[in-house]
């Protein structure tokens, strides 16, 4: 009978759970992150000679492959500076779906907005996920598991939105989008009654599997929920208001589509009027007054030198 | 009667990939039997292991328990009771194994009555095995758990060892043994293993890939014989691998 002592037997477990390497050009560095059904490594490449992600599934299944290989793809269709670049996908020796990706260093939105007390910089972010989400929108690509740790901010400041293995194309089968061929079934078509994503991030008809009622008003709503993670404790009302309409259970109420969300988004940074929020005088006035306290101050300036001139040329 | 030297493999349990605990219900006594050697294979070493670590039992008493439990999960149908969707077959058995050591006399005394042994288990190589541990002091759960991937290991070693002798490359399965299963600091270099096996350095990089690959695979077939559900069988293998917390 084999012997097997502690330390022989933690190398084996830790040895057998990683991928098997063999005949590839990736050498193992560390471990990058986990997921539900797989693990990411950073890896280098020898070939090219730079160290990349290597995301593979812990174990191998038919339907999560499938599902690995289709956000492959997707990715591989979705140049942009805000998602992930995908370079590879394959099998393993040990039989395992394995991609390459772009290393992001970096770390993800819900730690780093801890260290970000402005909130015009936070809604900055924002607007660099609703610009890469409204890029895979016009795609034909639906991300459906936007939340802050799906999405991270580089060393450099760059926003890349990440995990895109629950993503949808929304084309129809004789019209797929992004040129891929679907076989008759949209990639990341879920049958009627799955539920996939994040509760807390999903929209009502995720979360209830009504999978045919999912749009872009789906994103819409996890960005809604991402904008309102990204607000402080006491918010200003409109930006609360922009949260809660992208986060409206109808999705009849929500923003059309993401560059609305976002253009409210720009009109607030820019102290103007947001369409989600219906103010009154009272915060109008001083919303104008702060949009406009620059030319506020020189005027006040200006009548106090003119009060304090009338003042001393009567005496 | 199964002992864990036998020859006879113990893969390839007919019907689905993972039947032998559907089979342990079935009314069929020789399925039952049958699927109650698969379960056994993969934890009669952590249950003895388990009641010599953790329950401190000297061998001939942990011996007589582990056989007793056994011959309980196929006797009183203790299986029937497993409910999958509320336990992991492994949490399952550790709490039957303490409800049997807090009932040890009224046990023992079934068993001197002359109750009905379901298997003959190689004790005395786990015993030496066991006895050579200096493992920490860990919790009840955790014992079992390391007893238990200690287990399935052995079991997916051996197996895989028989398969290599009766394919001609006992050395490969050597080779693998040396270079990962060395006690001691230190393992041999690749290089030292080439001049060893006299073969090339890429010839020990493939042969311990190889053996790396089947061993896996032995591992995880194994594993989804003695799982209830695939659910089971994914989250158990994750914490195999290091993946998830046991």
């Amino acid at each position: 009978m084999t012997r097997l002592d502690d330390a022989a037997l933690l190398r084996l477990r830790d040895g057998l759970g990683e991928p098997d390497l063999t005949g590839t050009r990736y050498r193992i560095l560390g471990v990058a992150g986990r997921g539900g059904m797989g693990t990411v490594y950073e890896v280098h490449d020898a070939e090219l000679e730079r160290d990349v992600a290597l995301k593979v599934l812990d174990l191998e299944d038919g339907a999560v492959a499938a599902r690995l290989r289709q956000e492959a793809r997707i990715l591989a269709c979705l140049e942009h500076p805000g998602i992930v670049p995908v370079h590879e996908v394959g099998t393993l020796a040990d039989g395992r779906t394995f991609c390459t990706m772009k290393l992001v260093r970096g770390e993800r939105l819900d730690r780093h907005v801890a260290r970000v007390e402005s909130l015009a910089e936070r809604l900055r972010i924002f607007l660099r996920i609703a610009d890469a989400v409204a890029f895979a929108h016009s795609r034909g690509v639906l991300h459906r598991d936007l939340k802050p740790e799906n999405v991270m901010v580089g060393s450099f400041g760059e926003v890349l939105v990440l995990d895109w293995g629950l993503a949808k194309v929304r084309g129809s089968p004789t019209r797929p989008a992004l040129g891929i061929d679907v076989g008759g079934r949209p990639p990341g078509a879920t049958g009627e009654g799955a539920v996939l994503g994040t509760p807390g991030f999903m929209s009502p008809e995720q979360e209830q599997g009504r999978s045919g009622e999912m749009d872009e008003r789906a994103d819409v709503f996890s960005l809604g929920a991402i904008l309102r993670a990204l607000l402080p404790d006491r918010p200003p009302r409109a930006a609360l208001a922009m949260a809660a309409k992208a986060t409206a259970p109808r999705r009849e109420d929500r923003y059309p589509d993401v560059l609305s969300l976002a253009a409210d988004v720009v009109r607030f940074l820019d102290g103007a009027a947001v369409s989600a929020f219906h103010e009154g005088l009272l915060h109008r006035a001083l919303r104008l007054a702060r949009r406009h306290r620059a030319a506020l101050g020189i005027l006040a300036a200006y009548l106090i030198g003119r009060g304090l001139i009338l003042l001393f040329t009567r005496r | 009667m199964l002992r864990s030297g036998d020859e006879r493999p113990l893969g390839g349990f007919p019907a689905t990939r993972h039947s032998a605990l559907a089979a342990i219900r079935s009314g069929d006594e020789e399925q039952r039997r049958r699927a109650l050697d698969v379960v056994a294979e993969a934890y009669w070493r952590p249950v003895y292991s388990y009641l010599r670590l953790q329950w401190r039992k000297p061998h001939d008493e942990a011996a007589d328990l582990t056989q007793e439990f056994f011959t309980h999960l196929l006797g009183k149908d203790l299986l029937s009771r497993f409910d999958p969707r509320r336990s992991r077959l492994r949490t399952f058995l550790r709490s039957c194994i303490d409800g049997l050591v807090a009932n040890e006399h009224r046990a023992q005394g079934r068993l001197k009555r002359g109750g009905e042994r379901h298997a003959t288990f190689d004790f005395e190589e786990v015993r030496a095995a066991v006895e050579r541990l200096h493992s920490p002091a860990l919790s009840p759960e955790e014992r079992f758990e390391q007893e238990w991937a200690r287990g399935l290991f052995t079991a997916a070693l051996d197996r895989l060892r028989r398969d290599c002798e009766r394919e001609g490359r006992a050395p490969h399965f050597e080779l693998f043994e040396q270079h990962e299963l060395s006690e001691g600091p230190g393992r041999p270099s690749y290089a030292g293993l080439a001049k060893r096996f006299r073969i090339s350095t890429s010839d020990v990089t493939n042969r311990l890939a190889g053996i790396r690959r089947r061993l896996r695979a032995t591992v995880l077939e194994l594993l989804r014989e003695s799982t209830a559900s695939e659910a089971e069988f994914r989250a158990e293998a994750r914490a195999l691998f290091g993946k998830d917390p046991p």
